[in-house]
């Protein structure tokens, strides 16, 4: 993750993500329900690392993916909206 | 994906703040050209810290090559350019990453872009299509702020006819250097993008404000945004 405040992009993802997911996560297609921008997960903007890293449309910025760790925990948020999965990596 | 421990057997300066860093990594997988990793370092106290770097070169002999840029400030990358000693372990994850690759079988000519650090992964997919007999070819525009901002000159002077290195300076050139000092334009587009398929992947890496720039042109230019493949460094 970079240091500073600028945006990086889903790339950054593969590491994080192949702790809960068992497919390759970069290559996923989404499409925003907000302005129906579509594109692989590779080319949404990234920010964090903290609190945890927010996942945005490149477009409206409407939050595709949310991931924090806590310890041996990850939570995932898919969407914007709350009701967050919390995987235990441990 | 496991975490490896990989040693350090070699340090080479690339610019005054860049350094290539080859690891012994018994085991390694292997890995597609423009992949990278996640290094983690764990201090005596227990805290960790992650960054991903770029797989320079093509997948070998149970080593990988890094690129590290020195982020002023930072919190790991000084420490992995200048301070980690050969012969010390770091942690690697990898390789990561499905979107940001070249592989092998695609026959289109390719263009690839690159501002600063954002080479890394771009000489690492040059050197791979080095060794195969394919006959598409290659163009790399690479910006850099001066000439001492250069990274991997033998690598990109490899004298492969299929190779066309362009480098633009932004700030600073070369004394008798024809095109001014500046930012990658539409004039330095114009020509590689001329010379590829409609289907030809173009690959942009730098950092954000870079790789979004050059992103934007390509697309005013008439480039399918489905054939640009981008890694922001932040």
């Amino acid at each position: 993750m970079a240091d500073g405040t600028v945006h990086l992009d889903g790339n950054c993802l593969a590491g994080p993500l192949s702790e809960i997911l068992a497919v390759e996560p970069t290559t996923a297609w989404w499409r925003c329900p907000e302005c129906t921008r579509s594109g692989p997960l590779a080319g949404l903007h990234v920010y964090g690392p903290e609190p945890g890293l927010t996942v945005r449309c490149p477009g409206c910025s409407y939050i595709a993916l949310r991931l924090v760790r806590e310890g041996e925990h990850i939570w995932l948020t898919v969407g914007g909206g709350s009701g967050a999965f919390r995987f235990s990596t441990a | 994906m496991p975490w490896r421990r990989v040693r350090l057997v070699e340090r080479r300066s690339q610019t005054p703040s860049a350094r290539s860093l080859v690891f012994a990594a018994p085991g390694w997988p292997g890995h597609l050209p423009g992949q990278h990793v996640d290094v983690r370092l764990t201090a005596d106290d227990g805290y960790r810290a992650v960054r991903s770097y770029s797989l320079a070169a093509p997948a070998d002999d149970e080593s990988i090559e890094l690129g590290v840029q020195t982020v002023p400030g930072g919190e790991v990358s000084p420490y992995l350019a200048d301070d980690l000693p050969l012969g010390a372990d770091v942690e690697v994850r990898g390789p990561l990453g499905n979107w940001f690759v070249w592989r092998t079988e695609q026959p289109e000519p390719v263009l690839l872009v690159a501002g600063g650090s954002g080479v890394v992964p771009l000489a690492a997919m040059i050197r791979a299509h080095h060794r195969t007999q394919s006959r598409s070819t290659f163009q790399l525009l690479y910006s850099v702020r001066t000439p001492d901002d250069v990274w991997y000159r033998d690598h990109l002077a490899d004298g492969d006819p299929r190779h066309d290195v362009r480098i633009v300076y932004t700030r600073e050139g070369p004394p008798a250097g024809a095109r001014a000092p500046g930012r990658v334009g539409r004039s330095d587009l114009d020509g590689p993008a001329s010379r590829l398929q409609p289907a030809s992947p173009a690959y942009v890496c730098g950092p954000t404000g870079f790789v979004e720039a050059v992103g934007d042109l390509l697309t005013d230019m008439g480039r399918d945004p489905a054939t640009i493949r981008t890694e922001r460094f932040g």
